[in-house]
């Protein structure tokens, strides 16, 4: 085996030892802590809060890459780049039918030519994997769906109260109460975070994972595509697109947009108005057109230098890359709008003024006094822009300028879902799968951003 | 005021500059005039004497930035840069790789583009502003929590959802629309009904819950304090008072809204089959075709650099701070 | 005719529920003028909304009654209130500059007043408004009527709510900190203003204000507030006469005056109680020499005194009564006559010159400029305080900030400042380094002078590194052990940020971090204007101890006169950028020779202590 670290795999790891260090030092930090510790106050961020993380695992596992070894061969490995995700959902990913399946079907949706007693005709035919493991469908799929949904929900519940347990055991030991009272303080919401609300959340997640995953070993629980992946898989691998590009567009600008913004803020005269003259010449281009203009470019340029990029897995993963950076690109002038505009407020506040008092460095004054008093408008702009961005990635991918059409996303979910909405009899659950992932995903990010948003804006009245 | 807006509108100028410079260096800097030669006469194989004639059609056979051949201030001019930089700021396009005018298809396209975004502009400020004000009429109410319900659900969902729904429910199930397509003016209505409407739902949720946060901001103001302890009634308070000083955010938010109501009829006009702008660069797109795309990046910006002084007018009437200096 | 009931209002707050008023009773008669005093956090602004019913949406009326005539105002559906609001009862507020709608012309605004409560329409409201207008003194209203607010001054603003208000002749005018935030000769105008207008139309009013100068030279009778409760009521004369409860007394003791010069100010330690808990006893109790265990366990009622003047203080129990403890009086000891003045001027300026330049047309090039300060001189010896005092705009705190050479880069500084040897306007950037170890500056605003990310330690050793970068960490960390000490905080305080402390100790740090670098001049930038009374009064204290132990000179530019007073050995007094007189402190005070500086004395209102003034009749 030998492991794989892709371009964005890197802004992954990246991202995540920044959170935690980022959440280390807010443990130090009284006054962080205490507006952090606001953030998590609300029953609705800290659910969004409790699905987001399930989708930041998800796309976690599918960024930790490799390629196998070939059995009996020393150093040769696949060519094919597999990562964790994929071994956990192997079943899915090798379960593949000839075309179109509705969702638990144990048949084709559509006739099929074949020869049935020596007769060339059309009938639908049984699926290779969905519901192979039933004699005579007809009399034993429903029951068959219903115990496994049963199981899957005993599981989930299961689960879900060996979670509840361990955090009444924790709660007990903490408060150092009895367990009866832990467990009526936590049942009453009297524990000064919404610990019940979490849990609530974790138990309608572990119901419904469950009940897929039960269903999942013997079917298609969300139906195949039309050539027969398995959808669930599919769309389990959209959600690292949308995560990479929702996280890693704003990371990778930021830096400019912050260090401009503040040297314009504070430096004013003329860095000030060359730095508004170029973002103001970066907004007046229509970001869409802007895109599509530097995907085209950058195609060409990867069409034209094959050595730069040796496999598909690597262009497609440049072209990922340079997408998110295209898009960080273009959402850089509002953040450094924004920042500039608070440090000409800070630069006036007298703390400013003693630290010029006292002779302090240029240098010093932007990095620690005023750096420190803008971060909250990074986090808020970041965590805004997350929802944002996932939103535009479906665009752009439908209009042919976003993700490479091989990669897994939502936006090139949606346009085989499109197509296959017009079709008769209509396929509804590619565009349903599509949806219901992507609201989830992205409602969460909305209501977790609000909450950030409430506890770090001192203005924030939108409650 | 008016130092003011002729200010605006120089720096105007000064902006399209800057993007025609950006552009230059987007698209002739990563791939060499070789390679687009190339690429449009197809494949690594083409004689060089095809790439020089390619070449020389399009006057892409000088020097770049700068040409040391030249004399005088032809060390300048006589430069890729200058010829097409030039023709660009006078509006003159070139050709595609067709030979048909980019400047007369965009002088065709532009009626429906427009005729797309201007309804959509208006009717969703509107209708944003309206409910805006309702919510905050009815806020701490259940009215006004399950509006923002509403609202962040809308906010989440992608715009892509509401043209396949609305095609699906109003084109395929009822007919009460034509699926796509587009006709000059008389018939032009029937054909413009769902794209509006369903652009209309799209921006729904993120401008109302804007304006909704604008006013409320607005209402912990000490003037709201005065209007009423002079009794004026709540109604009067937000129409008069808040409204009027909301104005001048929401008319910068419109000018942020710009952008996303670009890109919105880009989608639109490809799903919708409406021979706009939007179209005519996704056709550039996907035939490859550099000279379209470039020209649309300059006239989108135009459009935009036109449509943001179009904001710095309303913003200079509407606050009088700006407009009696 | 107005009267409250036991009035409780609570606001909603993450905290919990904080009740802002407890139990306020009080009647106000026509024509009477009521003054409603407090520091902030009493809970008099709170009261004031409440009658009129704008509390903000997190708040609400808890219990009690407002009353106006006949009608209970705590119950009334808002649409019959707003009836109420405006016409029989209107308010004006403390902020002129945003109480007013910036993008409608003051005479829409008015005419909306005017027709929301009378017949008058069209030309006819137009015609009443433009006659308020030259009613309440604003020049050619005929012009103005169609200015935008901010084309008028503040003064003009505020005569123009006061318009507003008036405008539907009012029974009962409720002014929040009316003059608060305008200058000392405007205050006298508004307030002359808005008796003659009071006299004229026989209304009451009701004037909440924290300024026991403007309660003496105005009220009829006054209430004191103290953390949501009334703590004692009576008539002017009689409260002034002889303030009754402890809190009162020391709020009068802290004030600032000339009498007070030689000793230190009656601080009271301390601040107000957050109001989100229940109290057992006497809310002054913790802050109070008199306090008992009586005082602590048990929640002392109103006491009546006779002639209307009731307190809240078990001192006026009619049986077993708690015995007053007088505070001990704080003497300066002999440092006062021992603080040696040098003879060497520590700070000449000469013809110092401040230009702020104007962009304007099209390039924003500089067309001009605005003379802040114009040739202005003065020197100050080691040891010594200089008053620089004057209103808004008159360029001193500009003269502050360009003698610091904190304007370098956005003003145009002209003229002559030396400290000791050092030639500020010319120094370079050493010079300026040795320059700014002898000086330092503190500032208006306790919570805008300290970066609210940093720990108070680090904010301490921050000038201490950058200017004397020789001493090492121990010895730095050995330095800023003792500025705590010397301004009496803690040394947990260390590791805590801004937030956590009071306005006043948030002062005690600006002021240890300008210690730190050991300077001999301090630049004091209204370093008390943010501050309660009894705050203010512990900071004066500090600084003038410190300067005994310290000879540290101040130039204290103010705009307090009382401050001055009390505090100053030398005043310059500056108008529209110019020194119009200096002179000591006694003679300048006692006989002041320039037109200004008399104007300027004689509006500020004083506290007239033991006045029996018997011409002032209740009506019943």
């Amino acid at each position: 085996m030998k492991i794989v670290v892709l371009w964005t795999d890197w802004v992954v790891l990246l991202v995540l030892l920044g959170t935690l260090a980022y959440g280390w030092k807010v443990m130090r930090q009284p006054h962080l802590a205490v507006t952090w510790r606001k953030a998590f106050n609300t029953a609705t961020g800290t659910s969004a809060a409790t699905v987001l993380a399930v989708f930041l695992v998800i796309g976690l596992l599918d960024s930790l890459h490799y390629r196998p070894a070939i059995a009996g061969k020393a150093d040769a490995y696949a060519t094919e780049t597999r990562s964790v995700l994929d071994d956990i959902l192997h079943h899915q990913q090798t379960g593949r039918e000839r075309s179109y399946s509705a969702p638990l079907a144990y048949q084709g949706y559509e006739k099929e030519a074949t020869v049935i007693d020596g007769q060339a005709t059309r009938a639908y035919l049984r699926l290779q994997h969905g519901g192979a493991h039933l004699d005579q469908p007809e009399q034993q799929w429903a029951a068959d769906v219903l115990l496994r949904t049963v199981a899957g929900v005993g599981l989930g519940l299961l689960l879900a109260a060996a979670a509840t347990a361990l955090a009444v055991l924790l709660l007990a030991r903490k408060r150092r109460q009895g367990l009866g009272q832990a467990w009526r303080s936590l049942r009453r919401g009297q524990v000064g975070f919404p610990l019940r609300a979490v849990l609530l959340t974790l138990t309608v997640l572990a119901v419904l994972a469950g009940v897929m995953a039960m269903l999942a070993t013997a079917y298609h629980v969300l139906g195949t595509d039309r050539v027969g992946n398995d959808l669930l898989y599919v769309v389990l691998k959209s959600i690292r697109t949308a995560l990479v590009i929702g996280t890693m567009s704003t990371l990778v600008t930021m830096p400019i947009a912050v260090g401009l913004g503040i040297c314009a803020g504070y430096l004013r005269g003329w860095v000030d108005e060359a730095i508004q003259y170029v973002y103001t010449v970066i907004n007046s281009i229509p970001y869409v057109l802007l895109i599509a203009a530097v995907v085209l470019i950058l195609m060409v340029f990867i069409d034209n230098h094959p050595d730069l990029f040796p496999t598909s897995a690597e262009r497609t993963d440049a072209r990922l890359f340079f997408l998110c950076i295209i898009l960080g690109m273009t959402s850089w002038t509002e953040l450094c709008r924004l920042i500039r505009g608070e440090v000409i407020k800070l630069r006036e506040a007298e703390y400013i003024q003693a630290a010029q008092a006292f002779g302090v460095g240029t240098w010093r004054i932007l990095s620690v006094h005023l750096l420190p008093n803008v971060m909250h408008l990074i986090l808020i702009s970041m965590v805004i822009n997350f929802s944002g961005l996932v939103l535009a990635e479906a665009v752009l991918s439908y209009v042919g300028i976003g993700v490479d059409p091989s990669m897994q996303s939502f936006g090139t979910l949606i346009n085989t879902a499109r197509l296959e909405l017009s079709r008769e009899p209509t396929i509804w659950w590619t565009l349903a799968t599509a949806f219901t992932f992507m609201f989830s995903l992205v409602l969460s990010a909305n209501l977790f951003s609000d909450a950030i948003r409430d506890a770090f804006d001192p203005r924030a009245t939108h409650k | 005021m008016m130092t003011y807006l002729v200010r605006r509108t120089l720096y105007s100028i000064l902006v399209l500059a800057g993007i025609n410079l950006v552009t230059f260096f987007l698209f002739f800097s990563v791939n060499t005039p070789d390679d687009m030669a190339r690429l449009q006469l197809g494949g690594k194989r083409v004689a060089q004497e095809a790439v020089e004639r390619w070449k020389a059609e399009r006057g892409y056979d000088q020097p770049l930035y700068f040409n040391a051949q030249a004399g005088g201030v032809g060390k300048l001019t006589q430069t890729v840069f200058f010829e097409s930089s030039a023709k660009l700021l006078r509006l003159d396009f070139g050709k595609t790789n067709e030979n048909r005018n980019i400047g007369w298809e965009l002088g065709n396209r532009i009626g429906p583009t427009l005729a797309l975004a201007i309804p959509i502009l208006l009717i969703s400020v509107a209708l944003s502003i309206i409910l805006g004000l309702g919510l905050v009429f009815y806020r701490h109410t259940v009215l006004d929590t399950w509006g923002v319900v509403v609202l962040v659900g809308l906010m989440s969902t992608s715009s892509l959802f509401f043209i396949i729904m609305g095609q699906y429910l109003f084109a395929k199930l009822m007919v009460i629309t034509p699926v796509s397509g587009f006709s000059p003016p008389p018939g032009m209505f029937k054909f413009l009904l769902l794209p509006v409407l369903v652009s209309v739902i799209a921006h729904l949720g993120p401008d109302t819950r804007l304006y909704r946060t604008l006013f409320l901001e607005e209402l912990g103001k000490d003037y709201v304090r005065t209007a009423r302890a002079k009794g004026v009634s709540e109604w009067a308070v937000l129409g008069r008072h808040v409204l009027r000083n909301s104005l001048i955010p929401i008319i910068t938010s419109i000018g942020l809204l710009l952008p996303a109501l670009l890109a919105g009829s880009i989608l639109l006009e490809t799903f919708f089959g409406i021979p706009g702008l939007g179209t005519f660069a996704v056709d550039g797109i996907t035939s490859q075709d550099f000279s379209i795309v470039r020209a649309m990046v300059f006239f989108g910006s135009f459009l935009y650099v036109i449509t943001y002084l179009l904001t710095d007018f309303a913003y200079a009437w509407s606050d009088p701070r700006v407009r009696l200096k | 005719m107005l009267q409250l009931d036991q009035l409780r209002t609570e606001i909603h707050s993450s905290q919990g529920i904080v009740v802002a008023v407890d139990g306020v009773s009080l009647a106000i008669q026509p024509g009477e003028t009521f003054a409603l005093v407090g520091e902030s956090g009493s809970g008099k602004s709170v009261t004031a909304l409440s009658i009129s019913r704008l509390l903000p949406d997190n708040a609400c009326i808890a219990a009690g009654d407002v009353r106006l005539d006949d009608a209970s105002l705590a119950d009334l559906p808002e649409s019959e209130m707003r009836a109420y609001r405006g016409g029989r009862i209107a308010m004006i507020f403390q902020e002129p500059a945003t109480s007013l709608n910036a993008v409608m012309s003051v005479g829409r605004q008015l005419v909306e007043a005017i027709t929301t409560h009378t017949e008058l329409r069209g030309e006819a409201a137009r015609a009443k408004a433009l006659d308020w207008l030259r009613r309440v003194g604003i020049a050619e209203p005929e012009r103005r009527i169609d200015s935008y607010p901010f084309q008028l001054s503040g003064g003009q603003k505020q005569r123009v709510m006061i318009a507003m208000a008036l405008a539907t002749e009012p029974a009962l005018l409720i002014a929040d900190e009316p003059t608060t935030a305008l200058d000392v000769t405007v205050q006298k105008q508004i307030l002359d203003l808005l008796l003659d207008l009071q006299r004229e139309r026989g209304m009451a009013m009701l004037l909440i204000t924290h300024d026991l100068g403007v309660v003496s030279q105005v009220a009829d009778r006054v209430g004191i507030m103290y953390a949501g409760e009334l703590v004692e009521l009576g008539s002017k004369a009689a409260f002034f006469a002889k303030p009754l409860h402890p809190y009162a007394t020391r709020l009068l003791g802290a004030l600032p005056d000339v009498d007070k010069r030689g000793h230190l100010l009656e601080a009271i330690a301390g601040s107000v109680p957050p109001l989100y808990q229940a109290f057992e006893g006497c809310r002054f109790a913790p802050r109070c020499y008199s306090a008992t265990a009586r005082c602590r366990g048990e929640i002392p009622p109103m006491y009546e005194m006779g002639g209307g003047h009731s307190v809240r203080c078990f001192a006026y129990a009619p049986e077993a009564a708690v015995p007053l403890v007088r505070p001990p009086l704080r003497d300066m000891g002999e440092g006062r006559a021992a603080r040696q003045l040098g003879d060497q001027a520590l700070l000449t300026v000469e013809n110092l010159r401040v230009r702020f330049p104007i962009r304007s047309g099209l390039l924003q090039r500089v067309s001009g400029h605005v003379d802040a300060v114009h040739e202005v001189s003065f020197s100050l010896r080691p040891g010594e305080t200089l008053a620089l005092v004057g209103e808004s705009g008159s360029g001193k705190t500009t003269t502050g900030k360009a003698i610091l050479q904190l304007l370098r880069g956005t003003a145009v500084v002209d003229g002559q400042a030396m400290l000791g040897d050092i030639d500020l306007m010319r120094a370079g950037k050493a010079e300026l380094k040795r320059a700014r170890r002898q000086m330092q500056i503190i500032f208006q605003d306790p919570f805008g002078s300290l970066n609210p990310r940093m720990r108070v330690g680090e904010i301490l050793a921050e000038g201490i590194q950058s200017l004397r970068p020789e001493l090492d960490l121990a010895e730095r960390r050995r330095r800023v052990d003792a500025l705590l000490e010397q301004v009496s905080l803690p040394q947990s305080a260390l590791t805590r940020f801004p937030h956590e402390f009071s306005g006043g100790q948030r002062q005690r740090i600006a002021i240890a971090r300008a210690l730190a670098v050991e300077p001999s001049l301090i630049v004091c930038d209204e370093p008390t204007s943010a501050l309660d009374v009894s705050v203010q009064a512990q900071i004066l204290n500090l600084l003038k101890e410190l300067q005994q132990q310290l000879g540290v000179a101040y130039l204290f530019i103010t705009h307090n006169i009382g401050v001055v007073e009390y505090l100053a050995d030398r005043i310059a007094v500056m108008q529209a950028g110019r020194i119009v007189e200096t002179g000591e402190s006694a003679s300048l005070l006692m006989s002041p020779r320039h037109d200004y500086t008399r104007t300027l004395l004689a509006a500020v209102p004083r506290v007239v202590v033991g006045e029996a003034d018997t011409e002032v009749l209740l009506p019943a």
